[in-house]
């Protein structure tokens, strides 16, 4: 039997055993209304033309499929075909979500907006539309995240929003949405929880894939126009896995089209350092949903590790957890260093700095390009671009730019 | 009938408020937590809820968050925890004891093992905060064992959906008293009254109050109109920083008496 993928999840937000709502009873109500919110907004033919007007005019959308093709013939197999979400406003795929969820806020009224970030690419996508609609927001960012990403943190103060350090735990982006949610419970009357990823409890999985699921639909007619046929592979980056989700969704009942998920692998999964939560977790509860997650045998959740501070999280969305366990989807560890070379070749190859994120995709679609032949397509979400990331490469290779 | 259940019932005919110290396992000192216990107990508890630490706990304020913390960096897990029931077991026997924490150590060391060790060692009930009504086939295993699950309800919640929490709820029903994080803000004890009086009418088990209570006077005004009054990050807070187990002992001691007394001393207003 066929498994019809676009009808996940169910009414509970369960993606098989995976999703559902895990939290305080203070938020099942807020949650509650947020769900009817977006259920009667979702399929509301006026919400999805502002969402569409906003994603061209705002967002530049659609982004282009560019053919990589000095870096295919250096790898000498199969041709690699980059969806360009670097080129969006703000530099990655975040803000197709910020600006959806932003939308829903304006329709339900809230005053306030919140939202967590561990790079600083969602912060920055968040406060962007809070300028926008001129309502005040308020970004967690874990302590030790606010020092390496100073530059997006003072982009957020640019854009007008207050960046809260946080204290507790790790001081990264777990401790950040464990922050978030605190603030949200206390302030669940005016305030709209804007998460930054596939994770959380029902709704957020779902909505903030079905915002991101502009990245697939727009591929899919692309490559039916430019090449007249669907992508042999997909390759995408998986932390919380929102960029992946985005680019997935369209292809999962298109049964020839191979799925990979490029998951962090810091120093190597044996070395225990990595942020590999579907190749290394265990199936658990965090965050308010079940999902795979990367903890000890007492079920405290572990530290992760990656250059990447966007992959650096112990969860993952819920959905891939069950692409997983249903065999739909193949995840693989990319290590930091792999990570880096991917970089450094894109860069010199093609003139494109990437996300240290999006390079661990562009690190997979190499090694998948080297093993298919030259006729077949592999398509990789290039889910950001790498200005963020110029200060983190200089400093691993022992230059100090400021 | 179950000791929380037979405790309630005592507490009932007596006239007597209930009063639940909340205490972190392992917090201030691995060592001092069975005499912690006890101590509990001789200062007037009449349940002690033990606070199972997690790394991420969401709905904790900064004392609770902190104790879980300095717990951690001791190794102290679900092992030693029960072992710890056990011990506290040898010499009380009716002082039901509730566990408080988060699914996901529960879930990894395995909810059908941790359930029949639970109740093997001597727990009475879990609450598991986030794990609300809608999860309940999760929770399973622990009512099959014979652990009784508390559920929460909160100001947010409405009245079609406290029905189902009431249904749901054994042992007793958690009010909290605020939409907030544990150890925050003033409690507005009005709006608290209001709320625990129309849920009394509605639940079959007794109802506790938490989230927000520091002190003796804010105890005695909450259990003016509620079953049971459950203090938590006053307490740990308290007891944060002791030397050792004794330290740990005389600081509950001198922390519940007051409140205990307040507690008794509306009992005896009620009676005259």
């Amino acid at each position: 039997m066929t498994i019809d993928y676009h009808r996940l999840p169910d009414a509970h937000g369960r993606f098989g055993e995976f999703g559902g709502v895990y939290v305080a009873e203070t938020l099942m109500a807020p949650l509650a209304d947020l769900t009817a919110a977006y259920e009667r907004l979702r399929t509301d033919a006026s919400f999805i033309a502002e969402f569409d007007h906003d994603l061209k005019h705002y967002v530049g959308r659609p982004s282009p499929i560019y053919h990589a093709q000095r870096l295919s013939q250096k790898v000498g197999g199969a041709q690699i075909l980059l969806k360009r979400e670097d080129l969006n406003h703000t530099g990655a795929h975040k803000i197709n979500n910020t600006i959806g969820q932003a939308l829903v806020a304006k329709h339900m009224g809230k005053r306030r907006i919140i939202a967590e970030t561990g790079a600083g690419q969602h912060g920055v996508a968040s406060a962007t539309v809070c300028a926008r609609l001129g309502i005040p927001c308020v970004v967690y960012m874990g302590a030790v995240d606010v020092e390496r990403q100073a530059i997006n943190v003072y982009r957020m103060k640019l854009l007008g929003a207050e960046v809260r350090p946080v204290q507790s735990g790790s001081k990264t982006l777990k401790d950040a949405l464990n922050e978030a949610l605190r603030d949200w419970v206390t302030n669940v009357d005016d305030t709209f929880y804007m998460i930054g990823t596939v994770a959380g409890p029902h709704p957020y999985p779902q909505m903030v894939r079905d915002f991101n699921a502009v990245v697939g639909r727009e591929a899919r007619a692309q490559m039916l126009e430019q090449y007249g046929r669907l992508p042999h592979a997909l390759v995408a980056c998986v932390g919380g896995g929102s960029n992946a989700i985005g680019l997935f969704h369209e292809f999962l009942n298109d049964a020839d089209v191979a799925i990979y998920g490029a998951e962090a692998a810091g120093d190597g999964i044996a070395t225990g350092r990595h942020a590999a939560s579907l190749a290394a977790g265990r199936p658990g509860v965090l965050h308010g949903n079940r999902t795979y997650v990367i903890c000890d045998d007492n079920g405290q959740i572990s530290e992760t590790h990656s250059v990447s501070a966007g992959l650096d999280y112990p969860g993952v969305g819920p959905e891939h957890a069950y692409l997983k366990d249903a065999g739909r989807a193949t995840y693989l560890g990319i290590t930091d260093d792999e990570a880096l070379a991917a970089f450094h070749e894109l860069a010199r190859t093609e003139g494109i700095l990437a996300a240290l994120e999006s390079s661990h995709a562009v690190a997979q679609g190499i090694k998948l390009a080297r093993e298919l032949p030259k006729d077949q397509l592999i398509l990789v979400n290039l889910s950001g671009r790498g200005d963020k990331d110029v200060h983190t490469i200089a400093r691993r290779e022992g230059l100090n730019l400021m | 009938m179950s000791r929380i259940s037979d405790r309630f019932a005592a507490l009932q005919a007596a006239c007597r408020p209930g009063l639940i110290p909340f205490v972190t396992a392992g917090d201030p000192l691995p060592e001092a937590t069975v005499a912690l216990m006890h101590a509990l107990v001789a200062a007037g508890a009449d349940l002690i809820e033990l606070g199972v630490p997690f790394s991420d706990p969401m709905a904790d304020g900064p004392v609770i968050q902190h104790a879980s913390e300095r717990a951690l960096l001791r190794g102290v897990g679900l092992v030693q925890i029960l072992a710890w029931v056990e011990e506290f077991r040898r010499r009380d026997s009716t002082t039901p004891v509730v566990l408080m924490g988060y699914l996901n150590p529960i879930e990894i060391y395995g909810v059908q093992r941790f359930a029949s060790q639970a109740v093997a060692a001597g727990v009475d009930g879990v609450l598991l905060v986030d794990c609300p009504i809608e999860e309940l086939t999760t929770a399973q295993p622990l009512r099959a064992a014979g652990l009784e699950q508390i559920f929460l309800a909160a100001p947010t919640t409405d009245a079609a959906r406290l029905e189902k929490v009431c249904a749901a709820a054994q042992g007793f029903l958690y009010y909290v008293s605020f939409a907030g994080i544990t150890g925050a803000a003033h409690l507005d004890t009005d709006a608290v009254r209001r709320r625990v009086t129309e849920i009394r009418q509605r639940a079959h088990t007794p109802v506790a109050v938490g989230f927000g209570v520091k002190d003796a006077a804010t105890a005695a005004n909450i259990a003016g109109f509620a079953d049971a009054v459950v203090i938590g990050s006053a307490l740990v807070d308290t007891l944060a920083g002791s030397a050792d187990a004794a330290e740990a002992v005389a600081r509950a001691t001198a922390f519940l008496a007051p409140i205990r007394a307040a507690l008794d001393a509306l009992r005896t207003d009620h009676a005259a």
